[in-house]
């Protein structure tokens, strides 16, 4: 039983980041821009966040710095993508080398730390709350499961909940789904094409700015060099798992992360007849079920009609 | 003299050299239809586009109700009591009805009451101006007729007073066409005004009060519309005497050329196509099939060129087998070589490479010719050659013959075509929308030179969705709805009506 609660918690510890990052994938493929720069956006506000972080002593100005971090890239992307027209992919992957290569080396110039920041004190991350009736708590695994986090893993779960209201029931909701769907039509309606996915990107990057934080500040305590390791491609597929729809991209981050929990958990286990499997094997199992899920199981996913398009005004 | 609910005073607009509109002046009465005609290019866009705010005036004043207005934005227009109704709809698809009123006019930050307050003001609409659309209906899942009715609530929903309707009955059955005409009558009879734009002369004659004609970026004749027919309108149009009737013998059908039995096609996803296609086609006549577009038509002529495979059935051309063919050339290339032409129906996508010059396009699929070769390699000479007959023998203008094909205007570009695949002297030609896009002048000529085809003994298979084409040119009419043929009839027997019930799916 023990076993099953700590699998769980795992999950939710990583699936945090995935979700958000989802979410925030979700503003910006649901405005009709192609979102390959989540992990460039994450990998920026986790340097940016572990750097304020640790020179502020606050984790509440790094999470500040993250997310500018995260706006200015998704920004970057926008003004490729929206104002000049450009070729949405190759931002994106232009966007995900730079931070790559550029993060490690203000790391190393500024902190002499081999391309990481310094190790954080507790006081710089955000570590789990404390728990209220801390008696009852440690009885009950279950308990556990539910409390004990950190705060950003609380804060994920209100996007979720704000994420679907405004996509669905808002104002802004609509014009961004038209606008991805047909800005043409959202055009002739009075709605500036431009802004409304200007608004987007800069809430995916804000998104991503708490989901890179979360990597720098309450999971690792500190800045590694690509420490993101291919979590935006991750959270990306999760979205397109979910087709671009915000509780069932969740449940796809949920899926991943459960089997990469089960992952580590089966390293070096003994299984009857076939003995040890090779680390290397398992640890690929959440990326094979991604794309086994991508491939086959999930029908076809429709995506908005309009991303990937520059929109250029038909007259 | 009645009000005015647009004024155009002294409008002019250039693009780079090109004089879109030249002084324009003229006033549309309060709670009247305007029908404004010209050909393609003639600016009749430019200037509504003016009107809607897309575009700015580089001079000339707009007065809406007697009061000059600078209208700088679509949003501008809107606020100012102009809708628009886009030939290309504007509606998003996956949207529902209620979802595509409401989007750009909606208030406050939650959708619901505004979602609330336009499902109520949606009916008074629907039930004023007799529309029934259906609020909760996905946009993406009615047919044409009603997306074109959302498009007309939105307009209605957002104060329109005055609408402008783009070639509004382009992509509708007679049937509904003749509906919409009694929304328009309705939108009339409450006091709103609409201007409609079209190329189609028998429109504005059933239901506009007065016309503008424009050519050339001007305007060359502002008439009431009781006061002229049709071949003053065309007259007007095209600024010379055009002969719309069509000298057409009786034909003379000779030997059986294409036969075509129990014909299927299903596509990837097991949507079936062409359902069961029963037809002949004798030498010496067209047979021409009507049908609104995507029931099917553009299927069976891919089938019959060769472009696309048939699932099932026989296709025979001259005692041949089609489908059965054994070729090292692709199907199409070798239809080709047994006397089959082909005037796609699409000319930009699969008649023409826009980007090459005339003299290349004009050898396209026929460059196997030896008549254009030396050894391996062109005989650039010979083709300029053809080319430069191709011209003069069609009046393909400008006479150009290393023109990139794509600068040229649509009725030059279609001439291109023709002068090709005739040249071939196919037994059997198939010819998909003649005259989509092009100018009356250039569709008097191509008329003409089918008529000339069939009388020279060749079967001519006409796929047209402009239903006047059809019956003036076809001996006899096929009908097709829903990937079948629901109908076959003389030409002679074939009115607007009958074949509107048969393009609709009624037997």
């Amino acid at each position: 039983m023990d076993m099953f609660f700590s699998v769980l918690d795992a999950t939710l510890r990583v699936s945090t980041p995935l979700v958000l990052a989802a979410l925030a994938g979700l503003f910006s493929e649901r405005s009709g821009i192609v979102d390959l720069a989540l992990e460039g956006k994450m990998l920026a506000a986790a340097f940016a966040s572990a750097c304020v972080a640790y020179l502020a002593h606050s984790p509440w100005a790094g999470l500040g710095a993250g997310i500018a971090a995260g706006v200015l890239v998704a920004l970057l992307h926008g003004g490729v993508s929206i104002s000049y027209n450009g070729n949405q992919l190759i931002s994106a992957v232009a966007i995900n080398m730079m931070v790559s290569g550029v993060t490690p080396v203000l790391a190393l110039a500024w902190f002499q730390q081999g391309g990481r920041t310094p190790t954080l004190d507790d006081s710089e991350r955000f570590t789990a709350l404390p728990m209220p009736f801390a008696d009852a708590i440690e009885q009950s695994s279950a308990l556990k499961l539910i409390f004990g986090h950190n705060i950003l893993v609380y804060i994920a779960v209100a996007v979720i909940f704000v994420v679907s209201w405004v996509m669905y029931k808002s104002r802004f909701g609509l014009r961004l789904r038209a606008v991805g769907e047909n800005p043409h039509a959202a055009d002739a309606a009075g709605i500036s094409v431009k802004s409304v996915r200007y608004i987007a990107q800069a809430i995916s990057g804000a998104l991503c700015g708490v989901a890179g934080t979360y990597l720098a500040l309450a999971q690792t305590g500190a800045f590694i060099q690509d420490m993101t390791a291919g979590k935006g491609y991750l959270a990306l597929a999760a979205l397109i798992f979910g087709k671009w729809r915000p509780w069932a991209a969740v449940s796809g981050c949920l899926l991943f992360a459960f089997t990469d929990a089960i992952q580590i958990r089966l390293q070096g286990v003994e299984l009857p007849l076939i003995g040890s499997i090779p680390d290397a094997f398992i640890q690929a199992i959440p990326y094979v079920l991604t794309v086994v899920l991508l491939a086959g199981l999930m029908g076809r996913a429709v995506a908005p009609k309009a991303i990937g398009i520059p929109f250029v005004k038909s007259r | 003299m009645a009000e005015l609910a647009i004024e155009l005073i002294g409008v002019n607009k250039h693009f780079g050299e090109v004089h879109a509109n030249k002084d324009i002046s003229f006033g549309i009465r309060k709670g009247s239809i305007h029908g404004i005609i010209g050909e393609n290019g003639a600016g009749k866009s430019t200037l509504m586009s003016i009107l809607y705010g897309y575009y700015q005036a580089d001079s000339g004043a707009i007065k809406i109700n007697g009061k000059e207005q600078r209208i700088r934005s679509s949003q501008d227009a809107i606020a100012k009591g102009i809708g628009m109704v886009h030939q290309h709809f504007m509606l998003v698809d996956p949207f529902t009805v209620l979802e595509n009123i409401v989007l750009g006019a909606e208030e406050g930050i939650s959708l619901e009451s505004s979602l609330a307050a336009a499902r109520r003001h949606l009916a008074e609409l629907n039930r004023d101006y007799g529309l029934q659309v259906d609020p909760d209906a996905v946009v993406g899942e009615l047919g044409v007729g009603s997306q074109q009715r959302v498009e007309i609530l939105k307009a209605l929903y957002r104060g329109a007073d005055v609408l402008i309707l783009d070639e509004p009955t382009a992509v509708l059955t007679p049937q509904e066409a003749d509906d919409l005409f009694r929304i328009l009558r309705l939108l009339k009879q409450q006091g709103k005004t609409v201007i409609l734009i079209t190329h189609k002369l028998r429109e504005v004659l059933d239901i506009t009060d007065t016309v503008t004609v424009m050519r050339a970026g001007e305007i060359v004749g502002q008439v009431n519309t009781a006061e002229v027919n049709k071949e003053d309108l065309a007259d007007l149009m095209v600024g010379r005497k055009v002969n719309l009737q069509l000298d057409k013998t009786p034909a003379k059908p000779g030997k059986l050329v294409l036969e075509v039995n129990g014909l299927n096609l299903t596509d990837e996803r097991g949507v079936a196509l062409l359902k069961d296609i029963n037809f002949s086609l004798r030498a010496g006549e067209i047979v021409g099939i009507a049908g609104v577009s995507g029931n099917g038509q553009s299927e069976l002529l891919e089938v019959l060129s060769g472009m696309r495979e048939a699932s099932s059935g026989s296709v025979r051309f001259n005692g041949t087998e089609l489908t059965t063919l054994k070729s090292r050339d692709p199907k199409a290339a070798a239809y080709r070589q047994l006397g089959i032409g082909h005037v796609p129906e699409d000319r930009s996508r699969e008649g023409l490479v826009k980007d090459f010059s005339t003299f290349e396009n004009a050898i396209l699929g026929h460059h196997h010719d030896k008549s254009i070769r030396r050894g391996w390699l062109f005989n650039r000479k010979a083709i300029v050659e053809r080319c430069r007959r191709f011209i003069t023998e069609f009046d393909v203008r400008p006479a150009l013959t290393h023109r990139r094909i794509g600068l040229f205007s649509g009725g030059n570009q279609q001439k291109v075509i023709l002068a090709r695949e005739i040249h071939a002297n196919p037994e059997l030609m198939l010819i998909g929308q003649p005259t989509r896009g092009v100018d009356i002048g250039a569709i008097e000529f191509i008329h003409k030179r089918l008529m000339q085809l069939r009388d020279e003994g060749k079967a001519l298979l006409l796929v047209s969705v402009e239903l006047d084409e059809i019956m003036a040119l076809s001996d006899r009419i096929i009908v097709m709805n829903a990937g079948a043929i629901s109908g076959e009839l003389p030409a002679a027997e074939a009115t607007a009506t009958s074949l509107g019930l048969l393009m609709g799916g009624h037997k």
